[in-house]
């Protein structure tokens, strides 16, 4: 899957990734996409969590090898 | 509309650190509107700098110990700087975030931080003990926005 900013969290714990992904998605364009790497366990329903209360749109989480990647598109302005 | 967390931080050790700049830093990322506000001992965690929080096992038999250990052995010397190094160490090796990180997190993101200017009197506190990005401001300044706030938490 293509996207427009890749992100690294892994081995960070909660809040971190949340606001790094924050962070990530103010440095990109509204409708950009943004991919982040986790390997916090609660970082699934976290995300999940952060997309249903921004705005910010969810396209695909998966996971491997306890690495979960999530591809999050920033919300139209 | 923009929702709106107040938060009164009123503990001063390194583990109730955590939890008023866990809940801002999120709350901010959620594009809450935060305001915090120090009192007590809280406003040990607006001090320039943060490297003096301690953690004890003294009255807190729920702290997880590598070994049982009775009272009267945590309050022989050196045990509470002996249980904040592990602590820390813990917190390194997990990627758990430390305060100073959690604070400029919220800094950052324009979270209020507001001192009680009550206490700051009390213990004798200069406003130059303190980070500048702080304000100080009473009871009546709390409810000024925590009147109009989504969610209050005392901690």
């Amino acid at each position: 899957m293509e996207f427009d900013k890749e992100l690294d969290a892994c081995n960070l714990n909660c809040p971190l990734p949340i606001l790094r992904c924050k962070k990530g998605l103010s440095e990109i364009e509204a409708t950009q996409i943004l991919k982040i790497t986790a390997t916090d366990s609660g970082s699934v329903k976290d995300f999940q969590a952060f997309c249903k209360q921004t705005g910010h749109e969810l396209l695909v989480q998966d996971e491997e090898d306890g690495v979960f990647t999530f591809y999050i598109k920033k919300r139209a302005n | 509309m923009t929702k709106k967390l107040a938060l009164i931080a009123s503990k001063g050790s390194l583990d109730w650190a955590y939890p008023p700049f866990i809940l801002a830093s999120t709350a901010a990322a959620l594009d809450y509107e935060v305001s915090l506000f120090f009192t007590f001992y809280g406003l040990t965690l607006l001090k320039k700098d943060l490297s003096d929080l301690k953690v004890s096992p003294l009255g807190n038999p729920a702290m997880p110990m590598p070994v049982p250990m009775p009272n009267f052995v945590q309050m022989l010397p050196g045990m509470e700087s002996m249980a904040t190094m592990m602590m820390k160490q813990k917190i390194a090796s997990k990627g758990v975030a430390s305060i100073d990180e959690l604070r400029s997190a919220c800094i950052e993101a324009g979270v209020k931080l507001i001192a009680c200017q009550m206490t700051v009197d009390l213990f004798d506190f200069k406003k130059t003990d303190f980070i500048d990005e702080i304000e100080i401001g009473g009871a009546a300044t709390f409810f000024e926005f925590a009147g109009e706030s989504d969610v209050n938490l005392f901690i």
